[in-house]
């Protein structure tokens, strides 16, 4: 590496900003900086950065107890499993962090997966037919539709007749269960389209090889522009900078996960039945020891990501964002600040609908229809991975990242311990001892530190 | 107005009655349930002129300006702005007309930092319509720097800050969107010497900009010294409004405590006094 020119220039280079931005802004810490000190520079929050150690700790002894559970396809497995309550838990801290509760999202998601399913295996054959190739799109956009205006509707009584979140989504709970046994005339309701099934990931639903590189390349591009512009635009303004060495971590860190990532779900191969298959259906001649095709990342978990980076955008960058926080923490200042407060907390429960369309479209893919009981039992393990995530019922306080990696924690006891032979109502109990005991050495810690 | 014809002697409004007021709030009524909190108060204020709104615990101060700030409703009265009838129906209808009030609550979001709440309701955004986190720093940090030259922590939620320095930020707030007519209830009440003196400039600095400010405070000598007219609340009702050369820190001290003009106070009422002092 040393004997390429360039590198030697650009390691030069970085050196020389660093030193400058450092004069007289941070002054040198005394001493030997602790660990602390360290992670403190970085401006990582504390609080992420313990979960995912408690995900690393977790995985260390699911692995130790049996090493077949790190098997890529598990991961992969389990990431699928983990997609339909991700997506449900950022919307979730929203609606908690405006001082809400949102009990319906388990009964929307049932009720919008057997409305797609409705749609495709009742409406489609007769209307824009089967073969059409946006068919899946249509559907999407109506289940959308559908979760936005029921969120609306629950979130109209909530914000402008001012019944309580709890009654009106426990209502949802009660009702919207109801109505999905109306509507599918009490059975189970498929096929799906083919293409729509997709959602569900499996290793047709994937972004494999080449393709995963370039998007983790992109992304990886992405995150060390976002640092760089950071950072120009603090210093444009003359605020205090973090050091140079803090802004590099951060940068492999975030690089290093995504190609990690990418590297763990290109290393599943396609199961040799299905890779006969393609080959068979593509022309190709399997060579030798089977045709290997890499799975990559699943469209359910690149779902996901994209609602991850899509809503901590929204709640860091815009405005409406800003104005949920500012109403968790205060709803008088924010009424007298002007914000149109109603509507704001509507709109929380319209994005909430929203993303239960999203989850419901991965759910009901996997299945390939809907169920009667899809997304039963839901809103608690999505209200417990925002609380794990750090959202506080009080109000004001939640991160997106914090839900997500609340959501990895529920699902990896989930999957893990299932995994382990143990029966789900052992399961429960232990996610229930780790949701009560993260949250209370949570409330420990807050008070200590004021 | 129909106060001063009343009262020629103490008119306070005679000095300006050639000029259309700024702010003209007349019978106004507030009632929660029982508590008639403000009862018929009628209350004007010019371009450039501080009127100090007095009253013991509970006379209704702040309800009175609350509903100047749209943040209360009247059950009744009338507001004029430059002569002109308007309805403050919410905070919004009042900042739209240059009201800014900094309240006694000081009414932050504890969760966000100063800037967020400085720029609270009225985030400034770049072209596509992000928020622009690190103008509005350089901007809260500009704005305090007059008010708290010693403050540093832009990005600590407030609810860590002291009680001076948020209402340092509470201040900086009121001032930072160019208001016409401004609403201080106890703007110094957490204040220490340095910075109530900091804020005492501020208030003849803004007042020099012909700005119409009210302001309420219970430390008489702070009105006193900045006030042009102040007036005088008492059980929901305005007992009078003088002009400040008129009358004596002890006569306004009896005033709130009586409710009572000067003219009207009894022998016996001064004993009172005299022994609640
Ligand atoms: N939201 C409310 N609901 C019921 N009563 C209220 C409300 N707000 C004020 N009051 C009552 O109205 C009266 C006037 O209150 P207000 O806050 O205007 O007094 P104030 O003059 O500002 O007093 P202080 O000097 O203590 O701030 C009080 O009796 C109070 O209890
Ligand atoms: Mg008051």
């Amino acid at each position: 590496m040393t004997d390429v020119a360039g590198t030697t220039d650009v390691a030069g280079t970085t050196d020389v900003a660093g030193t400058t931005d450092g004069a007289g802004k941070l002054p040198a810490p005394e001493g030997r900086p602790s660990i602390g000190d360290l992670i403190r520079a970085t401006e990582i929050d504390l609080r992420l950065f313990g979960m995912v150690l408690a995900l690393v700790v977790i995985w260390v002894g699911l692995g130790w107890a049996n090493p077949v559970i790190l098997q890529p396809v598990n991961f992969l497995t389990f990431s699928v499993q983990a997609a339909s309550t991700a997506v449900l838990a950022t919307g979730m801290v929203l609606v908690i962090v405006s001082r809400n509760i949102d009990l319906s999202v388990g009964s929307v998601v049932g009720l919008i997966g057997m409305g797609y399913a409705v749609f495709m295996a009742d409406i489609v054959p007769t209307t824009i037919g089967l073969s059409n190739p946006v068919g899946w799109i249509i559907a999407l956009a109506l289940g959308v539709l559908f979760g936005a205006l029921i969120g609306a509707f629950q979130g109209f009584l909530i914000a402008y007749a001012e019944i309580p979140s709890f009654v009106v989504t426990l209502g949802g709970l009660l009702g919207f269960r109801g109505l999905i046994w109306q509507f599918s005339g009490g059975t189970t309701v498929a096929p799906n389209l083919p293409t729509f099934n997709l959602l569900g990931g499996g290793p047709e639903g994937s972004l494999g090889g080449i393709w995963a590189w370039l998007l983790g390349a992109l992304l990886s591009a992405a995150a060390v522009l976002l640092l760089i512009n950071a950072r120009r635009t603090r210093r444009k303004y003359g605020f205090p900078l973090r050091p140079m060495w803090a802004e590099a971590a951060i940068a492999a860190v975030s690089v290093g996960t995504i190609l990690a990532g990418v590297f763990v779900s290109n290393s599943y191969h396609w199961p040799p039945g299905l890779a006969t298959q393609y080959a068979v259906a593509h022309g190709i001649t399997e060579p030798p020891g089977g045709l290997q095709i890499e799975a990559g990342i699943p469209i359910p978990l690149l779902i996901v990501i994209a609602v991850t980076i899509a809503m901590t955008f929204l709640t860091t960058r815009r405005r409406f964002g800003r104005n949920v926080f500012a109403y968790g923490g205060n709803p008088v200042a924010a009424e007298l600040a002007g914000i149109n407060t109603r509507w704001v907390v509507m709109r929380t429960f319209i994005l909430m609908g929203i993303l239960c369309a999203i989850s419901a479209a991965i759910a009901s893919a996997r299945l390939n229809g809907g169920t009667l009981d899809l997304g039963q039992g839901y809103e608690l393990y999505v209200i417990a991975a925002a609380v794990i995530g750090g959202t506080s019922f009080a109000g004001g306080i939640g991160t997106i990242p914090g839900a997500i990696l609340g959501a990895l924690v529920m699902q990896s006891l989930q999957y893990g311990l299932g995994f382990l032979g143990f029966n789900s109502p052992q399961v429960n109990m232990v996610a229930a001892v780790v949701l009560v005991a993260v949250v209370g050495i949570d409330q420990w810690n807050r008070r200590r530190s004021r | 107005m129909t106060d001063g014809a009343a009262n020629p002697a103490t008119s306070a409004t005679a000095r300006t009655a050639g000029t259309t007021p700024l702010v003209e709030m007349r019978k106004i009524n507030v009632a929660f349930g029982g508590v008639h909190a403000v009862r018929n108060v009628s209350l004007d204020l010019h371009a450039g002129e501080v009127v100090g709104l007095v009253g013991g615990n509970g006379a209704g101060k702040s309800t009175l300006t609350k509903v100047l700030s749209g943040a209360q409703r009247s059950d009744s009265g009338q507001i004029l702005i430059n002569g002109t009838a308007v309805d403050i129906g919410n905070p919004r209808d009042a900042k739209a007309q240059g009201i800014e009030c900094i309240y006694q609550t000081l009414a932050l979001a504890d969760n966000l930092d100063a800037p967020a709440n400085l720029f609270l309701g009225r985030e400034l955004t770049t072209r596509i319509g992000n928020l622009d986190d690190d103008q509005m720093e350089d901007a809260t940090r500009k704005v305090m720097g007059r008010l708290n030259p010693n403050f540093k922590r832009f990005t600590t939620p407030v609810v860590s800050l002291s009680g001076g320095q948020r209402q340092a930020v509470a201040i900086a707030r009121a001032v930072y969107f160019n208001a016409k007519i401004l609403i201080m209830d106890e703007p110094t009440a957490a204040l220490g010497p340095a910075e109530t003196a900091q804020v005492r400039n501020l208030v003849r600095q803004l007042k020099e900009d012909g700005i119409g400010i009210l302001l309420i405070s219970h430390d008489i000598h702070d009105v006193y010294d900045l006030a042009d007219r102040v007036s005088v609340m008492y059980h929901g009702e305005i007992v009078d409004t003088v002009n400040k050369h008129d009358v004596s820190t002890d006569d306004i001290l009896g005033m709130i405590i009586l409710g009572k003009k000067p003219g009207e106070v009894t022998a016996k009422d001064r004993e009172e006094l005299e022994l609640r002092a």
